[in-house]
């Protein structure tokens, strides 16, 4: 027990001393170790917390519905029959009360900064893709260039980091699914990530207000089989190069008028 | 009674009739327009309106006037105007003039929310007013800017004004641990109030600048910073919710008090460990609005501990309340029905904020049903049920007359019931689905469809509990029996030293206390 929670203390100076040189840059902490799902984590974190406030509620719902029936006005009885607390008791029931809510603060809060750690410690094997959403679409571009309108593909097995700033107001990049949200607002990057990890098609909507078309901003998340994917990404890359081509000459006025055509067999 | 006597009055009790008519006129508007997005909710598609905008607009009326223009004036304008020196033993506040003057601050402020129904066009903002939406649309901002300067002013004249009262004016004998717990509340709402208030001035005057003005705040192409806002709007915004949890909380434990005839359990905890307790921790907790709005991440974490933290003074203060009833002689006319109905209902608003606290539980939940469900449960349900059981209870000191004690019953289980099925419901789905709220349509989830049509079932229940409500309040003022002076038998000073109702000014010569006396001297009075 001891041992666990020194190693806690350890990962919150550890994240302490990450969180400030995060302000500091636009560094991401990562992990290179075993990958855990985040949306997983949510899942147990979720669970151990509703359990923790259905036990309270519970036990408290019982002591309310005893007393309102238990002191119900008896025939003859005027007053109530509560007498002062001793000084003694009156601190007890301060104390007491106190420490039990103070520690049940404390066992959700280190739980809930695991799960946080988890949440924002993004795999160094990862498919980084840049998205900037605006009014009403979301825009991912890839590594090599390629970009696509609110749909977002991406290989099963992979953790997925989203870099995302917005052009005009803030949107939420929310994903149910995968239990993760992020805003993106003009002005700043932002950025979440997620693992997808078993092909098959994800809600994405936009959580913040962002005007009339706020509630048809969506789109989807598409997990395809790895290779499905790389031969996609593959294609659709040669297309942007393919559209690109012609357009280098142009500029470039000295370069020989036979130059392009070699350009394109090359590709 | 003419209405000009009316106008100028400067009665502490007709000023909180004044803001209890205002702000019930404000929640009857403000519940339209619940209505009317609950219907067009209720199918898939345009249903009443096939204009968004026109949703949104509905949205920020709701949003802004229940909470500026009803629970806020309800709790620290009717009822702090006419509780506080009733309880406290004074002939009037202590600057009479002022108050009057913040009571038409208000009513100008809830006509400036209204205006929002004639102007071309009208804000569609929500009651947040994030930047740059707030900034770029052609909706009217700045009749929210005006909106919540006039209220805001409105509550710093009356933060200044009961203050005052609550340290200067009490009756002789009435030393600080013999104060009423509602006195208190209000005394650490209104301590809130000045200190935050003017940070949300701040906030929505820079939004109509960079719109009309051409500043740059919270443009990042010019230098601004979006965030900006979203910190200045919460710093104040989430102790605002304190400044409306107080009050009512207070409320429900004097109510306790009268009705199980007992003093309030553990009282000096519940006053220095839970209500300032609250003060002390409200400012430290506004980032819970922004766990996904890329604030750094060990602020994220910091300011879930403090959120969880404030469990703690909740708890203390619910203790108290429940404990209150411990061998008690409970009886239970229509406000101690609402006031249990109500510490029911928190049972599930504040636990169920407990997952929202944590931040790595909020990067799915928020902005979802659940969260929309949670504060309902909080503000809608606790604080509305508890406001309403402070109306009934004080209904025979405002009018000198009794309401009808089984239309009271029949309206508090519409309330209850159709309150629950609503809110529990968004919950529900919330979590389950992500249902995301401020949506004019749910085209992306139609595995909702029952449960949109539920939650507008019970809309319509909850509307039945509070006509019925409403009618019993102007039969009962109008036709009600005469109220006997001390109709519930408490010991506190409003009722056993003033008459049913009491005249201007209150008390001849104020009341001079025993030292043995207390508002909640039950134990003396049994046999």
């Amino acid at each position: 027990m001891l041992h666990k929670y020194s190693r806690l203390w350890v990962a919150g100076i550890a994240a302490m001393a990450a969180a400030g040189s995060a302000m500091a840059g636009k560094y991401i902490p990562t992990t290179d170790g075993a990958i855990i799902d985040p949306a997983a984590e949510w899942d147990g974190l979720w669970a151990l917390v509703l359990e923790d406030i259905t036990v309270m509620g519970v036990l408290f719902a019982i002591v309310l519905a005893y007393l309102i029936l238990k002191y119900r006005r008896r025939p003859g009885a005027e007053g109530g029959g509560a007498v002062k607390l001793t000084t003694g008791a009156a601190i007890a029931w301060a104390l007491i009360p106190a420490f039990i809510f103070l520690a049940d603060d404390l066992f959700i809060a280190v739980r809930g900064w695991e799960v946080w750690n988890v949440q924002r410690t993004v795999p160094a094997e990862r498919l980084e893709i840049k998205l900037e959403s605006s009014m009403y679409n979301w825009e991912y571009t890839y590594p090599n260039g390629v970009t696509t309108d609110n749909e977002l593909k991406v290989p099963a097995g992979k953790p997925v980091l989203l870099r995302m700033t917005s052009s005009d107001v803030v949107h939420t990049h929310y994903m149910p699914d995968f239990r993760i949200k992020e805003d993106s607002m003009p002005g700043r990057v932002t950025y979440l990530w997620f693992y997808p990890q078993k092909p098959g098609k994800h809600l994405v909507t936009c959580n913040e207000f962002c005007g009339d078309g706020h509630s048809r901003m969506s789109g989807s998340v598409v997990v395809l089989p790895p290779e499905e994917y790389a031969a996609w990404y593959e294609r659709e890359g040669a297309k942007l190069k393919q559209a690109a081509a012609p357009a280098s000459p142009i500029p470039s006025g000295e370069a020989a008028p036979a130059a392009p055509p070699a350009q394109d067999k090359s590709v | 009674m003419n209405l000009k006597e009316w106008i100028f009055t400067t009665d502490h009790k007709r000023v909180g009739v004044l803001y209890l008519i205002g702000s019930i006129a404000a929640f009857v508007v403000a519940g339209i327009m619940a209505v009317l997005m609950r219907i067009e909710l209720t199918t898939l598609g345009p249903t009443i309106t096939d204009s968004a905008t026109t949703y949104n607009v509905w949205l920020y009326v709701h949003g802004a006037v229940m909470i500026l223009g009803f629970q806020i004036p309800a709790l620290t304008g009717f009822a702090a105007n006419f509780g506080i020196p009733l309880m406290i033993g004074a002939k009037d506040v202590a600057f009479p003039r002022l108050n009057a003057f913040s009571v038409w601050l208000f009513f100008m402020g809830v006509i400036m929310a209204l205006l929002t129904f004639v102007v071309p066009d009208p804000p569609d903002i929500m009651w947040t007013g994030y930047p740059p939406y707030s900034i770029t649309t052609s909706g009217n901002t700045a009749l929210y800017t005006f909106t919540v300067l006039l209220i805001g002013f409105a509550s710093i004249l009356a933060g200044i004004n009961f203050l005052t009262t609550i340290i200067f004016m009490r009756a002789k004998g009435m030393t600080w641990n013999k104060l009423n717990i509602f006195t208190w509340t209000i005394a650490g709402s209104f301590v809130m109030q000045l200190i935050y208030v003017p940070v949300l001035g701040v906030a929505v005057l820079l939004i109509s600048f960079d719109k009309y003005l051409g500043t740059y705040f919270f443009d990042p192409a010019k230098g601004g910073d979006v965030l900006t806002y979203q910190n200045l709007f919460w710093f104040y915004s989430h102790p605002a919710v304190y400044v409306i949890f107080l009050p009512f909380f207070g409320l429900l434990m004097d109510i306790f008090a009268t009705f199980a005839k007992n003093p309030i359990f553990n009282y000096k905890t519940a006053v220095y460990g839970g209500v300032w307790g609250i003060v002390i921790i409200s400012g430290e907790v506004w980032i819970h609005h922004l766990y996904v709005s890329g604030m750094p991440d060990w602020l994220r974490i910091g300011q879930m501990v403090t959120t969880l933290m404030i469990s703690v003074p909740v708890g203390l203060l619910t203790i108290s309340l429940v404990g209150t009833l411990y061998k008690g002689s409970i009886t239970f006319q229509t406000p101690m029905l609402y006031a249990l109905g109500t510490a029911f209902l928190f049972l599930i608003g504040g636990l169920t904020g407990i997952p929202l606290a944590v931040t790595a539980l909020t990067v799915n939940l928020s902005e979802t049903y659940y969260v929309v469900g949670h504060f309902h449960y909080v503000m809608a349900v606790s604080g509305t049920l508890a406001i309403f059981a402070g109306v009934y209870y004080w209904f025979p000191k405002i009018t000198g007359r009794m309401f009808n004690e089984r239309w009271g019953h029949i309206g508090f289980w519409f309330h209850f019931v159709g309150a629950n099925i609503i809110f529990w419901t968004m919950m529900d789905v919330g979590v389950r689905t992500g249902l995301s709220r401020r949506y004019y349509d749910w085209a992306q989830w139609p595995e909702v469809a029952n449960e949109q049509m539920i939650m507008t079932v019970g809309t319509g229940i909850l509307a039945i509990g509070f006509v019925i409500m409403l009618f019993n309040w102007l039969l009962g003022a109008i036709i009600g029996a005469k109220a006997p002076d001390n109709p519930w038998g408490s010991a506190s000073l409003e009722w056993t030293t003033t008459p049913c109702a009491p005249p201007h000014g209150n008390w001849a010569t104020p009341p001079v206390l025993a030292d043995d006396w207390s508002p909640y001297a039950y134990d003396k009075r049994k046999g």
